[in-house]
Parts: C-alpha cells; structure tokens; sequence
C-alpha cells in the first residue's frame, strides 16, 4: 500500500523546501549521493550534478525549465556495475522511463539507486531557456514554477514550454520510488510526498516526514493537464502524418538533416553502443557514390539520411519516451520529436507496449510469441 | 501501366523458401522473372535496415520468406523475422510505402508450385499498384 506524506513549505520557496528535502535523503545511512539538477556556479545553467556534500545542495534546481540532456543516460552510467553506495536520482518523469528502458537492456541497474520523480512542469527548448533564464537562475526558476502552479502557464516574454512538453502527457513520474506532487496540491504550504515501491516506503518511514493525505482535488487537476496535453500531442500526431505521408514529403521534412547524429547522440534510448551509421558499414567506396549519382542523374550528399531516420526509428522507436531530446540536439530545427513520437504512437501500439512503465514489460523486438501476428503473413487472400 | 515490370527483392532462407525455389525452377515451372532472390541463412537474420535500403533503392516490392511455423532450421528465426516485418509494417506505410509492397511468407521446401503461384500473384498485384515512389524521386 502506497504511503503518503508532506514537505512543509515555508513562505513559498519551493525550491529551499525540496533542497531541504535532498539534504535529508543525504543523510539517510546507506544513500552515499544525490543525483539532482544543479545550477552550475560558473554559468546560469542547470546540469545534472552528483552531489554528496550536503551543502552542495543550495544550488540544486529540479523545477528549472532546463533540461540539456537527458538524465537517464547519467543515471545509466552510475549504475551499471555496482558503484560502492546508493545513488538517489531526482529525475525528470521522461528520464525516469528512459531509465528502465535501458535497465531492460542491461545498460543500468535498480539495485543502487532511489528513483525520485516531482510532477513535472515542463521546459523550454535549450535556445529558449538562454533567452529566458537572465542573471539570476533562482529567481528566473521562481518565477517560472509560481505561474505555471498558479494556472498562469509557462510562456514568458518571448518564450513557450517545448513542443515536446506540451505535448507530454507522461507528467506525473509514473515508475519512481518516491514521487513528489506539485499539480492540484496547496503548494505554498506544502509538497506532496507519494510512495510508489516498498523501496521507496522504506525511504520515507526513515526520512521521518509528517503523514499526510493526496488532496482531493489532485486527480482532478491532473486528469485536467493530461486531457490538455493529450489533446495537443494528437493534434501534432495529424500534422505529422500530413506532413509526411509519402516519401517526397518526407524527404522535404528531413531536407535540412546533415547527417551529423546528434539526435541519435541525445536519444537515451538510442541503445546501440556503436552506431552502425558511423561504421564502416555506410563509409561507402567513392566509386559507389559515383554509381548512384548515375543512376538517378544526382544524390544528395551526404547519402543515407532517409535511410538513417528510418533505421533509428525500426531500432529505438518501441522504446521512445518522447523526452524531445532529438529536437533540442538538431542544429538545423528539424522537428525530429514530432516525427519520432508519431512513428512510435503507431509501432508502440502495434505491440502494446508503454516504454518505462513497467521493468517487467519486455521490449516488443527482444521476444516473440508463437501464436500471434497470423494476419500480417502471405500477401492478401486466403 | 501496360509496360511497367516491378522489382520484387526477395530474402528467402536457405532451407525452405530458397529451396522451394529452386524446385519450382527444377521442375520447370514457369513464373515471372520480376523477382531477385536474396539467399539468406535464415528470415532471423533479414535486419530491417536491408528491407529499408531496398525500398530506399526504388524496388517496388519485398518479400521476406523463410519456414513454416515451428519448421525453422534455427528453431526460431522465423518468430523473430515476423516481429520485425510487423514493425516495420507500422512504420512504412506513414511514409506512403504501401502495406501490400512489403510481404511476408511461410513457403516450406517442399512448396516450389506455391512459390511460383505467390510470385505471379505478387507481380500482378503490383502491376495494379504501380511503380513504387523511391523508383523515380530524388531520396535522400
């Protein structure tokens, strides 16, 4: 049975009570470090930092709407061995199911570490948060988190939460240890503090917060998010198909791709240690570029970009959480998010399959059953 | 329409599909020679990448073929295959490569009449269908 407590807030400063919060996680005997979203001291940026100094902590920023990488791929990092002590991760809901889709593919480890989820409030695209964050981060993260808590939404000045937030549906951490709620609580007095595995139960009966209730009106508040974002995720998913839906319109979408590989690069679930796109594999003899050009009178240069987007998508797109890291990482603005969540809509529910939501749900492509898929065999009559 | 030949890039195992082929040609059965056989060791082994790549390339067809259902020489290379041609199902056809371009079929050792009859119908389903886009626009 899940179990509920409260982290006081006094005067309205979120970000003190969660830091204090972290501190007290510190302290529990047998978690050795904090993984958390920090300001970095030398720039007005929020990264991912490993903390084991509890005073380190005043700089920890988990609602900045920031969000450079995909944490999971650190949290990877941290555990796929063991690493002589527990590691709590406050990650970002997206980062939190990229992480058990890498742990299903023995590329991290539940054993060491906490998982820590907080409803998340979305952020900006990397360019946007530049704009948005000024000279001081503390006070910018504020004033983001007090409008989009009080309804007021995220867009400021010239700037508006990502595409892929918007359209993120996934904004309650859904598989973490403990989760932290903002939406439909009265966060000026208090956060919300929800256990989701006997893992977590344990952490908080030893962090020793005061019980409390979920309020009544969160399921509201939050079904009342979810309807919004779903509504636009779906709205995107019909552009996409329009935009795409031959391969000429396709070629047009992805015509500013320079094969440079970041989207592949940022994805956390892009699995394969070495890319086959970077492999020899696709360093083509010069005479093969200058057979293909005959073929058709030209080829684009460089090759296999279409060839590419569709190979990463038959590879990761069961396992894509829609984290919209493949979009931040584009030098060139290509909507790489939109394309990819449509893909992965279509092939996730071909196989009935929610990446991250369950360790124990097994990636579509790693099993097969033998009684199943008789309607996609022979080519159309009995 | 009249004159329009489809390419069909066939991945056939060694020991059924292929097989079944090469009885149908020792037999001396007549089907269309639009199809270019593709000999593999198993269907497990026909990585999406390779049906991509030829669609990409302008083939107006694929045809994975492998064992029958608890045939394979592998044991279960055939379930693996049929997954990934179901994957792959759901991702090409957004693009506007058809469902009906890319087949999947159990044809046993034994079966070189029924491969000849799948590959007639196969080539006269795509005469009705028309070349495939890849075959005439700049991909890149």
């Amino acid at each position: 049975m899940a179990k509920t407590a409260k982290i006081n807030v006094t005067e309205g400063n979120l970000l003190a009570s969660l830091q204090g919060f972290f501190k007290a996680v510190l302290r529990v005997e047998d978690i050795s470090a904090i993984l958390v979203p920090q300001h970095l001291p030398m720039k007005n940026m929020v990264m991912p930092a490993l903390v084991t100094d509890p005073k380190q902590l005043e700089g920890a920023d988990p609602l900045a709407p920031a969000f450079p990488m995909n944490a999971a791929k650190i949290a990877s990092r941290l555990t796929r061995k063991p690493a002589g002590g527990k590691v709590a991760a406050v990650l970002r809901p997206c980062e939190i199911r990229a992480f058990i889709e890498l742990v299903k593919l023995k590329q991290g480890r539940m054993e060491n570490v906490l998982l820590v989820g907080i409803d998340c409030l979305g952020a900006y695209q990397n360019k946007d948060y530049f704009k948005f964050v000024g000279d001081n981060v503390t006070e910018s993260t504020t004033r983001f988190y007090q409008n989009v808590l009080s309804g007021k939404g995220a867009a400021m000045k010239e700037v508006d939460l990502s595409p892929t937030c918007k359209a993120c549906e996934h904004c309650i951490p859904g598989a973490a240890d403990l989760g932290i709620g903002l939406f439909g609580v009265d966060t000026a007095n208090q956060l919300l503090v929800q256990t989701q595995t006997p893992q977590g139960e344990e952490l908080l009966t030893r962090l020793n917060l005061p019980g409390s209730q979920e309020p009544a009106g969160r399921q509201k508040a939050v079904n009342a998010i979810i309807a919004e974002k779903t509504t636009y995720r779906d709205n995107m998913y019909q552009e996409i198909a329009a935009a795409t839906n031959s391969l000429e319109k396709l070629t047009t979408y992805l015509a500013n791709c320079v094969n440079c590989y970041n989207c592949r690069v940022a994805c956390p679930v892009c699995y394969c240690k070495e890319c086959v796109f970077v492999t020899d594999v696709f360093n083509h003899e010069p005479i093969q570029y200058l057979r293909w050009a005959n073929k058709k009178g030209v080829i684009k240069m460089p090759t296999d970009t279409v060839f590419y987007h569709l190979t990463r998508m038959a590879h990761m797109s069961t396992a894509c959480i829609g984290c919209g890291q493949c979009s931040n990482a584009c030098p060139n603005d290509i909507q790489v998010m939109e394309l990819f969540r449509a893909v992965s809509s279509r092939t996730q529910e071909a196989f009935e399959y929610q990446p991250g939501r369950s360790i124990e749900e097994e990636p579509p492509l790693s099993v097969f059953r033998e009684d199943e898929l008789a309607d996609i065999v022979g080519i159309g009559h009995a | 329409m009249g004159d329009f030949e489809p390419t069909i890039i066939a991945f056939v195992c060694n020991w059924c599909t292929y097989t079944a082929a090469d009885l149908a040609g020792t037999a001396r059965l007549g089907y269309p020679p639009n199809v270019r056989l593709i000999r593999v060791m198993c269907t497990g082994m026909v990585d999406p990448k390779y049906v991509i790549k030829a669609f990409l390339e302008g083939t107006d067809a694929v045809l994975v073929s492998g064992c029958n259902p608890g045939d394979c020489h592998y044991i279960n290379g055939n379930y693996k295959a049929r997954r990934r041609i179901k994957l792959l199902k759901e991702i090409l056809p957004q693009f506007g490569i058809e469902d009906e371009r890319l087949r999947l079929t159990w044809i046993g050792a034994s079966d070189g009449i029924m491969f000849a009859e799948i590959m007639t119908d196969m080539v006269a389903q795509l005469k009705g269908m028309g070349p495939s886009e890849a075959k005439t626009a700049m991909v890149i």
